[in-house]
């Protein structure tokens, strides 16, 4: 298989990791803020700030391993994306910065403060916004080269309908993957007064959630009609991911099976994300660079992927070891450890 | 006129946002392997005091990686946003290590999470300290791949340039370019020797504000031991880094050292000023010591600045950075020397409050060694980006805003930089050794 493919495969796939692990995350500060005005703090606290602690690094480290293994593969984005998402990424460097400081200083530092929680759960919701840019920014239309050099027209980009409707995506599918993972994490603890809230909250996203996602296509229609006609080409994983989407309302809906609810979500996901990525292809950023004219060297690809298999089972390990002490460990969960090691 | 120039604001950024983050990073290597030598004797000499220490140092250490790991995400992300065409071209040959440290981030996060939460989860405090050594190991791979890219900078290998493209990539050569073996090891061993003198600096003030309790004389002990340990390393290493300079890098050493004629048995010149005619003032003069430091022969031959073309002659002023540097690593070696013996004598000035300040002093002036260091390293490579192949100006950026984003920055790290300061004092203070000695003893009923 061509080595290109493999290169952006992986990097895709991390890509993947991240923003469910990090949705997760960002829609938990979010809830956990809103509880502190809902005036269901004494239901939510405990369970976000028992998931979220342990594995806040970690998530961070997806985040890293896609932008250090986009460079490294493909080392022209560094040349055009680096270039044109200055002050975006810039912006979500500050917003990260709040909230990975949050953890530190508030859950093991100085009392609360309601402000700083106000910032941190806001935080969360621009973050991804400020990130989906560079998906908008990919479509094409929004780069001019000006003396060979790469420029963001900031104007077309603000006043976008496609640039709207993808922040309005990444923010409710934050809170809908978000909310359906903690019900089934509180129901696994059997803390039932958050599982009644949060599975409200995963109801009340999950419509907006799909809307959004449709809008965007019909946007691209007109956008960028080659991505458009790609897309139609392979229908079907859309189509499929779609019923998937049923099934996690459904089981939500009839309250059982929460475990499964979420893992329906995940394919749900996985099945629009790897479309959309598929649909992509071969651009990294339309119609400027293609994956192809912007591959790294074969001695550098070789040795990138070979660093990523030994990596990579040193990982696998590492990672299931954390799931197991903190998310699947029920005494864990509900808080009832003991020394028994 | 103010004229908006991206190669000055990108350059200012880069510096302060590694300046920033050089402070946590090496605190997040050194500290870890302090942390389980702490508890190592902990366990061995059955002591809790010890048990004690590795404990608070965890606690505060959470607040330092925290910011480490933001401000490293910011550095990261600015080199590809900054230095667009340097990545690009970098990325063909250097990328390997980056990569490579994105495991050893992951290993460190996954392994550090453990450890925090299970303090209490393991009935064989052996088995809890088990989980620190990847947490150690991750944290010095990290330093070691990204020095590995910054040796790349300084003595680019491993690929060659053939009519303006780059041919025969060798990642492993690029890796272990010659600047490698002497800048990771300086690196390394001053990271641990400054984790070590700030965690004494902690203990000295407390015996300094008047606590005497036995747990402080323990912890600044311990410290000054490890810190004496590894600055005598990084003595030797420094040595060797000047040996490495004086081959591959003359220009950097001979601007360090004011050393502009090339000539025999030359001397070392230690601060002092230029005046108008550009001759070296008021210097302290070591006769034969440059040609020790640059080939270890009192006579032997070292390079001087004017064999380079004006334009390529990196700015004089790291003349101070180096010599601040060596000293302060002079200064700390002595101390700690010092100490040590103070303590087996049964000398009385460690009693003394003078001296115990000095003490206080050590972990600011290891800091600052590591600071000027780096100025020291980078300033000198100066006015290349990849020395002899690429100059600064040419992988920065053209992208605007790079002044605006700067003084966000600028606010962004003055509000961390206070609140994890702040936040480390009140964590500290609203829970002293002593009331946390006392809990303990209860909890296991012995009260
Ligand atoms: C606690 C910190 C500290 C201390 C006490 C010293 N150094 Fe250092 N030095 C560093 C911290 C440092 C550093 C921050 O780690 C640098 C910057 C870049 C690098 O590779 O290491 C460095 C660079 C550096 C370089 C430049 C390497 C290069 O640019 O490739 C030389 C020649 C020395 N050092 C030599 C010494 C000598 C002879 C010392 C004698 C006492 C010494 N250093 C003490
Ligand atoms: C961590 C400690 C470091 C500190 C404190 C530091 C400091 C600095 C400073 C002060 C500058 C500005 C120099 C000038 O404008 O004359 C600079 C430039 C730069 N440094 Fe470093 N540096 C560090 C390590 C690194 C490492 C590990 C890398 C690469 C992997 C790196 C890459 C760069 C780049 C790309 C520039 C901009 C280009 C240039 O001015 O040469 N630095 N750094
Ligand atoms: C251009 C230079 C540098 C870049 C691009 C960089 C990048 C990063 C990134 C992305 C992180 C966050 C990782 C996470 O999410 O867990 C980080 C943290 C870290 N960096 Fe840097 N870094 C640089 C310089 C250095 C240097 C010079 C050292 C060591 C001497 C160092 C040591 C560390 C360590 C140990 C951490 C882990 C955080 C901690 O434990 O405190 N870095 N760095």
């Amino acid at each position: 298989m061509d080595l290109a493919i493999v290169g952006i495969a992986v990097l895709w796939t991390f890509l993947f990791g991240y923003i469910i692990i990090a949705s997760i995350d960002f829609g938990a500060g979010f809830f956990s803020a809103y509880s502190e005005i809902a005036n269901t703090k004494h239901i939510l606290h405990h369970i976000i700030q028992r998931y979220l602690s342990p594995v806040w690094e970690v998530t961070n480290v997806f985040l890293v391993f896609f932008f250090v293994g986009i460079v490294g593969f493909f080392p022209s984005t560094a040349f055009y994306y680096g270039t044109v998402l200055l002050v975006p990424v810039s912006i979500s460097i500050i917003l990260l910065a709040i909230r990975g400081s949050y953890y530190a200083f508030q859950t093991y530092g100085a009392k609360d403060s309601k402000f700083y929680i106000f910032l941190y759960g806001l935080a969360g919701l621009l973050i991804p916004a400020s990130l989906s840019i560079v998906l908008t920014i990919s479509e094409g239309g929004f780069v001019e080269i000006v003396n060979g050099n790469p420029k963001l027209m900031y104007e077309e980009l603000f006043f976008s309908p496609l640039t709207w409707s993808i922040v309005i995506l990444s923010v409710v599918s934050v809170l809908y993957i978000s909310a359906t993972f903690l019900t089934a994490y509180a129901d696994v603890a059997k803390d039932y007064d958050a599982k009644g809230v949060l599975r409200k909250y995963a109801l009340a996203w999950s419509g907006p959630t799909i809307l959004s996602a449709g809008l965007i296509i019909w946007q691209l229609r007109q956008h960028n009609a080659e991505h458009f006609q790609n897309i139609m080409d392979i229908w079907w994983m859309f189509g499929l991911s779609g019923v998937f989407f049923i099934i996690t309302v459904v089981l939500l809906w009839i309250k059982k099976y929460y475990s499964l609810a979420f893992w329906s979500l995940i394919i749900q996901f996985a099945l629009a994300f790897f479309g959309y990525g598929i649909s992509h292809y071969p651009y990294l950023l339309y119609p400027h660079l293609t994956i192809y004219d912007g591959f790294t060297n074969d001695a550098m690809a070789t040795a990138l992927i070979i660093a990523f298999i030994a990596g990579f089972a040193l990982l696998i390990p590492s990672l299931f070891l954390l799931a197991r002490l903190f998310l699947f460990n029920k005494d864990y969960v509900r808080g009832e450890e003991k020394r028994r090691y | 006129m103010w004229e908006y120039d991206p190669v000055m604001f990108s350059r200012i950024l880069t510096g302060l946002t590694l300046a920033f983050h050089i402070i946590y990073a090496t605190i997040g290597v050194g500290v870890p392997l302090m942390i389980a030598i702490a508890q190592w004797i902990g366990i061995k000499k059955n002591d809790e005091h010890y048990i004690l220490l590795a404990r608070r140092w965890t606690r505060g250490f959470v607040i330092t990686v925290a910011v480490g790991v933001v401000t490293g995400t910011a550095i990261g992300l600015q080199l590809s946003l900054l230095w667009p065409n340097f990545m690009e071209l970098a990325g063909h040959v250097i990328s390997l290590p980056l990569f490579l440290e994105t495991f050893a981030f992951f290993f460190e996060a996954i392994f550090l999470g453990i450890y925090l939460y299970t303090w209490d989860r393991f009935e064989n405090q052996k088995k809890h300290m088990l989980l620190l050594i990847p947490v150690a190991i991750g944290a010095s791979f990290s330093a070691f791949f990204i020095t590995m890219v910054n040796a790349f900078m300084n003595t680019p290998a491993g690929f060659d340039i053939v009519n303006g493209a780059l041919v025969n990539v060798d990642p492993l050569a690029a890796m272990f370019n010659p600047a490698t073996p002497t800048k990771v090891a300086h690196v390394l061993t001053t990271a641990y020797m400054t984790s070590a003198f700030i965690l004494a600096s902690i203990a000295a003030f407390q015996i300094f504000k008047g606590r005497d309790h036995i747990y402080h004389k323990k912890s600044l002990y311990l410290m000054m031991k490890v810190g004496l340990i590894f600055s005598i390393a990084t003595v030797l290493v420094g040595d060797l880094s000047g040996k490495f300079l004086a081959e591959y890098q003359p220009e950097k050493l001979a601007a360090a050292e004011w050393h502009f004629e090339t000539e025999e048995a030359a001397s070392l010149l230690m601060f002092g000023y230029l005046d108008d005619e550009g001759d070296v003032q008021g210097a302290i003069e070591i006769p034969y010591m440059l040609s020790i430091l640059a080939h270890g022969d009192p006579t032997s031959e070292v390079t001087g600045l004017n064999e380079y073309p004006e334009e390529e002659q990196p700015p004089l002023i790291v003349h101070y950075f180096f010599d601040l540097m060596v000293t302060i690593g002079m200064w700390l070696t002595f101390i700690s020397a010092f100490y040590w013996l103070a303590v087996r004598r049964k000398w009385k000035v460690i009693k003394n409050k003078v001296f115990n300040f000095i003490l206080v002093l050590s972990g600011p002036l290891a800091i600052m060694a590591i600071e000027m260091g780096w100025f020291f390293a980078e300033f000198g490579r100066q006015p290349w980006i990849l020395r002899g192949v690429m100059k600064t100006p040419e992988g920065a950026t053209s992208a605007a805003y790079v002044d605006t984003m700067l003084f966000l920055f600028v606010g962004l790290y003055l509000v961390l930089g206070t609140a994890s300061v702040i936040v480390l004092t009140k964590m500290f203070k609203k829970n002293p050794v002593e009331r946390e000695l006392e809990d303990h003893a209860q909890e296991r009923g012995e009260w």
